[in-house]
């Protein structure tokens, strides 16, 4: 869906994003994570030419970005950023609605849209669609602001840390919304950000940046189990990496046939959330249901196995 | 212009000292906008007496200026005050739709013609710049910054005069250069109600048709203003570094 | 005044549910300059003729008897009720009682002073009654204050008193005044120089308005642009303004005669155009800046927003950038256009008309009155403008920002 081949970008004798080649299928989560000033807004931001690349090119869909006016390009791609840039003088629903307008769609096309949008991120249009931006909490403004950006059902999405001003339980909320949301329409994303654990939750794949460079690409799995280097490692945080591991992985696969007591645990648990039930409720073997059927069990061994390196 | 190099500006200054020394010199000059035979430099008063008493008169008013709105910034800004703060600005605003010329002229019939109603009317006229500015610099400081100095244990006397004074300096440094500015030449107008000022000098042009009476009195006041303006803003620049802003 | 303060505080008077205990301090002040304007300055003046010397008299020889009570009952009410902490209605009521009373005291005075027939005679308010005028007038602003009412009732509040005024002033109330009766002498210029002076006025501002927000949009962005700009207006305030418009004659005179046409579009040296080019250079700098600093305070998340969901650079700043900025430019453009009110009085030194030429007739033929008749309307003009464009913006704001 998004091809990047051999983009820098340097602004004067500074080199802010350095050779990098990138490869984003349709419909997958592209989490790219980096220190500040390790060039990872910058990249973002070349692939919807806020930010035009001093060499290399930039291809959605097969198409150089570059052929297509930068505003008629950006109509197609939706954006979302930190502090959530929603205009201020503008309603909720005037805010969701601009790209539509812009677009051309008639009235009540952007209406019927912008209350369906508003369903989604569970806010009550009656309520919320005359307000403005200042009436708002943090945690509803930055859904006004990503359900802005999927407004005209664009197929791809930037994010440039969606979460970051959010404090930490909306924030998971906020990401459990987005995932949803992204299997719904198969939107494909790029989110940038500076917290290891979200890029792993929510990535298909994680792209790792420093100094400019893209030091790692690879899936989450891939990436705890062998970073790249030490900055990496850094960045993973070096001590839990078996938890890490643990918690991107899911019970379902470890489940055999077999009786083990006590309430069951629903399928989809993450094998560090059954280890931690296991290691609590002093069960060596936890039964696993799925819409009340029991499936079989997980023993604890088959959990500890998963966080042994490769 | 006032941030051209100061090269240029040393330039005007020396420009201006000559003019108001011997003007004389400079009679070629002002030859063509004087019709017929007059004479192309104002002689009934010496050129630079009447700058300094414009100069004077000026910093008179705007000291007066500063003291008042400063204090009244002052009070405003203390707990006590805070009811007041208001009633303070509707006054200050209100002042400021008072035209000069008028406050002048109002001022006549009370206190009779010459220098003093041109005082009345620079002091009040030049309030309203210094207080907005004073207000802003005094009550827009960072609330956790005073919440620090009373936590260390200052008083209030000591948090206005070593934290809050210090920060706000260059906030009313900017007032007092607008308000000198503004006042610079708004004195030429005190000499239509006979205060000695440079206005005379472009009064008794207007009265005989004489351009270059104009042009004397209008380019001298306004050469003052460029290198007052530049000068407020070089200590403006200085007490913004000492204050610990990035300039 | 203090002394009324315990019986009013009984519980009798507290069903108006607005007085509380202690002491208003502003209010204080107010009625202490009310009572000392009245007790102890004179109130009006009286003189034979228009330049003779004038006789102070206070106010209990001013006006005749019943009418100096019906003066101390009000104010006496009035000042006392200001002292206490009372609702910020009755403050309004107490205010607006004090001013409508030394304004029909005024008419009544000149009525009272002036004998049957006399056409010399001049009767004009003396340093008590301005006092106590503007003291009213500042406890009346106090306490619309405190009430901070909208936009539209400030609006309508500016209206009413506009249309009283001008019923007032009409029913020929006041006629025996000194400065109606230079009116009187003057009434079939008076309303040209009204229009010359707030024509000169608005459209200097919608002149300078029309060049200065598109010059600033263009040059902001350009750092070498913006500066040049803003540094070459910056120069041009600094000319005095009687400078300014006399430096124009000449080079305009000379125009309108050279050039073909220019004389029947007006251009001259002696008249409205020097004036009006003048007040135009003034307008300009306020206006600019303004319309940089609106532009430069419009967010930086939401440019990019803007930018990022595909608009063009002019969608952008028709529908965000402009809108954004347009309470910082209207208050440019109430800044100036009270501004140029004001300076268009040095219009009158200049031939250019406008109520400039009451007040510099008036100084030189040594007319307190005649300076009046020119600067009253002026200031009423200024504060009018000021009160209305300030609601205007307050409108724009819309409800939901303005709590």
């Amino acid at each position: 869906m998004i091809d990047l081949a051999h983009v820098s970008r340097s602004f004067g004798a500074r080199t802010v994003v350095d050779d990098v080649s990138l490869r984003v299928e349709a419909g997958a989560i592209l989490t790219v994570v980096g220190t500040s000033g390790s060039g990872k807004t910058t990249l973002l931001r070349m692939i919807n030419r806020l930010v035009e690349p001093s060499a290399g090119t930039v291809r959605i869909a097969g198409r150089d970005v570059r052929s297509v006016p930068p505003h008629l390009l950006r109509q197609g791609i939706g954006y979302a950023i930190q502090g959530h840039g929603l205009f201020p003088h503008r309603t909720v629903a005037e805010n969701v609605g601009v790209v539509p307008r812009l677009l051309g769609w008639d009235r009540r096309r952007i209406a019927a849209r912008v209350d369906e949008l508003l369903g989604l991120f569970r806010l009550d249009p009656a309520l919320y669609r005359d307000r403005l931006p200042a009436a708002l909490s943090g945690g509803e403004q930055q859904r006004i602001g990503v359900a802005r950006a999927l407004a005209a059902e664009p197929p791809i999405l930037l994010m440039d840390e969606p979460f970051g001003a959010l404090d930490p339980i909306i924030r998971g909320r906020a990401r459990e919304d987005l995932l949803a949301i992204q299997r719904r329409f198969g939107t494909t994303i790029v989110l940038v950000t500076h917290d290891m654990d979200e890029a792993l939750r929510l990535g298909d794949r994680v792209a790792v940046m420093d100094a400019g460079r893209l030091v790692q690409e690879a899936s989450p799995a891939a990436l705890i189990g062998a970073p790249a280097s030490a900055f990496v490692g850094a960045l993973l945080g070096g001590g839990d990496r078996a938890f890490q591991l643990m918690s991107l992985r899911v019970v379902d696969d470890l489940v055999e046939p077999g009786a083990a007591p006590g309430t069951p645990i629903p399928a989809g648990t993450s094998v560090r959330a059954a280890l931690a039930e296991s290691l609590w409720s002093r069960r060596a073997a936890l039964p696993v249901s799925r819409d009340g059927v029991i499936l079989g069990r997980v023993t604890r061994a088959a959990l500890e196995a998963q966080g042994a390196g490769p | 212009m006032s941030r051209a190099p100061l090269v240029l500006k040393v330039a005007l200054l020396a420009g201006l000292g000559a003019f108001l020394v011997a003007p004389d010199a400079f009679a070629p000059l002002f030859r063509p906008f004087a019709p017929g035979d007059s004479p192309p430099i104002y002689a009934q008063t010496p050129l630079l007496r009447l700058a300094v008493n414009h100069i004077v008169l000026v910093a008179a008013a705007t000291l007066a200026a500063g003291l008042l709105a400063v204090g009244f910034a002052i009070a405003a800004t203390r707990p006590a005050g805070r009811d007041l703060l208001p009633f303070a600005r509707a006054v200050a605003n209100l002042g400021q739709t008072f035209p000069p010329v008028a406050v002048l002229a109002l001022a006549v019939p009370v206190v009779g013609f010459g220098t003093v109603p041109t005082l009345i009317a620079l002091v009040l006229y030049g309030l309203l710049p210094i207080f907005e500015t004073a207000l802003t610099g005094l009550g827009g400081l960072d609330p956790a910054l005073l919440e620090a100095a009373r936590g260390m244990g200052l008083t209030g006397r000591q948090r206005l005069v070593q934290v809050e004074l210090p920060l706000a300096l260059p906030m009313i440094l900017s007032g007092i250069r607008v308000s000198a500015v503004i006042g610079l030449a708004t004195a030429t107008l005190g000499s239509t109600v006979a205060a000695s000022t440079l206005g005379e000098v472009i009064v008794s042009g207007l009265l005989t048709g004489n351009t270059a009476y104009v042009l004397q009195g209008g380019l001298t006041v306004a050469a003052m203003a460029i290198l007052v303006d530049a000068g407020f803003l070089a200590l403006q620049r200085k007490a913004t570094r000492r204050a610990g802003f990035r300039s | 005044m203090g002394e009324t303060t315990a019986t009013l505080e009984r519980p009798g008077a507290r069903r108006l549910g607005a007085i509380r205990p202690g002491l208003d301090p502003l209010g204080s002040v107010f009625a202490a300059l009310i009572g000392l304007s009245l007790l102890t300055l004179p109130l009006m003046t009286a003189r034979p003729n228009r330049i003779a010397a004038g006789e102070s008299l206070m106010a209990w020889s001013a006006l005749p008897p019943g009418r100096v009570l019906a003066l101390g009952v009000v104010l006496g009410l009035a000042a006392p009720l200001l002292v206490l902490r009372i609702g910020p209605r009755l403050r309004v009521v107490a205010a607006g009682g004090a001013l409508v009373i030394l304004c029909l005291a005024a008419g009544w005075a000149a009525d009272h002073l002036t004998l049957p027939g006399d056409r010399y005679g001049r009767v004009s308010p003396d340093a008590g009654w301005w006092l106590g005028f503007a003291t009213a007038a500042l406890a009346l602003g106090d306490g619309l204050a405190r009430l901070s009412p909208g936009p539209g009732i400030r609006i309508a509040l500016l209206a009413g008193s506009a249309v009283l005024s001008g019923l007032a002033l009409r029913s020929g109330f006041w006629d025996h005044l000194s400065i109606l009766r230079e009116y009187a002498s003057r009434s079939d210029t008076f309303g040209r120089e009204v229009r010359t002076h707030a024509g000169l006025a608005l459209s200097s501002v919608a002149a300078a308005a029309a060049v200065a927000i598109p010059a600033s949009i263009l040059a902001r962005p350009v750092p070498a642009a913006r500066t040049a700009l803003l540094s070459i207006l910056n120069g041009v305030q600094t000319i005095p303004s009687m400078a300014l418009f006399g430096m124009l004659i000449a080079p305009l005179g000379w125009i309108g005669r050279t050039v073909p046409g220019a004389a029947d579009l007006g251009i001259a040296g002696i008249g409205a155009a020097p004036a009006f080019v003048a007040l135009f250079a003034y307008a300009l700098l306020p206006v600019a800046a303004a319309t940089v600093a609106g532009l430069d305070a419009v967010p930086e998340p939401v440019r990019d927003a803007a930018r990022g969901v595909g608009m063009t650079g002019r969608q952008c700043l028709l529908q965000v950038e402009l809108p954004l900025a347009r309470p910082a430019i209207l208050t440019g453009i109430r800044i100036v256009l009270v501004q140029n009110i004001g300076l268009a009085v040095i219009a009158g030194l200049v031939g250019g008309g406008g109520l400039g030429v009451f007040v510099f007739q008036g100084i030189s033929q040594n007319a307190g009155d005649l300076v009046l008749l020119g600067a009253l309307p002026t200031v009423a003009m200024a504060g009018a403008a000021a009160i209305l464009l300030d609601a205007v913006i307050d409108l724009g704001r819309g409800p939901e920002r303005r709590r």
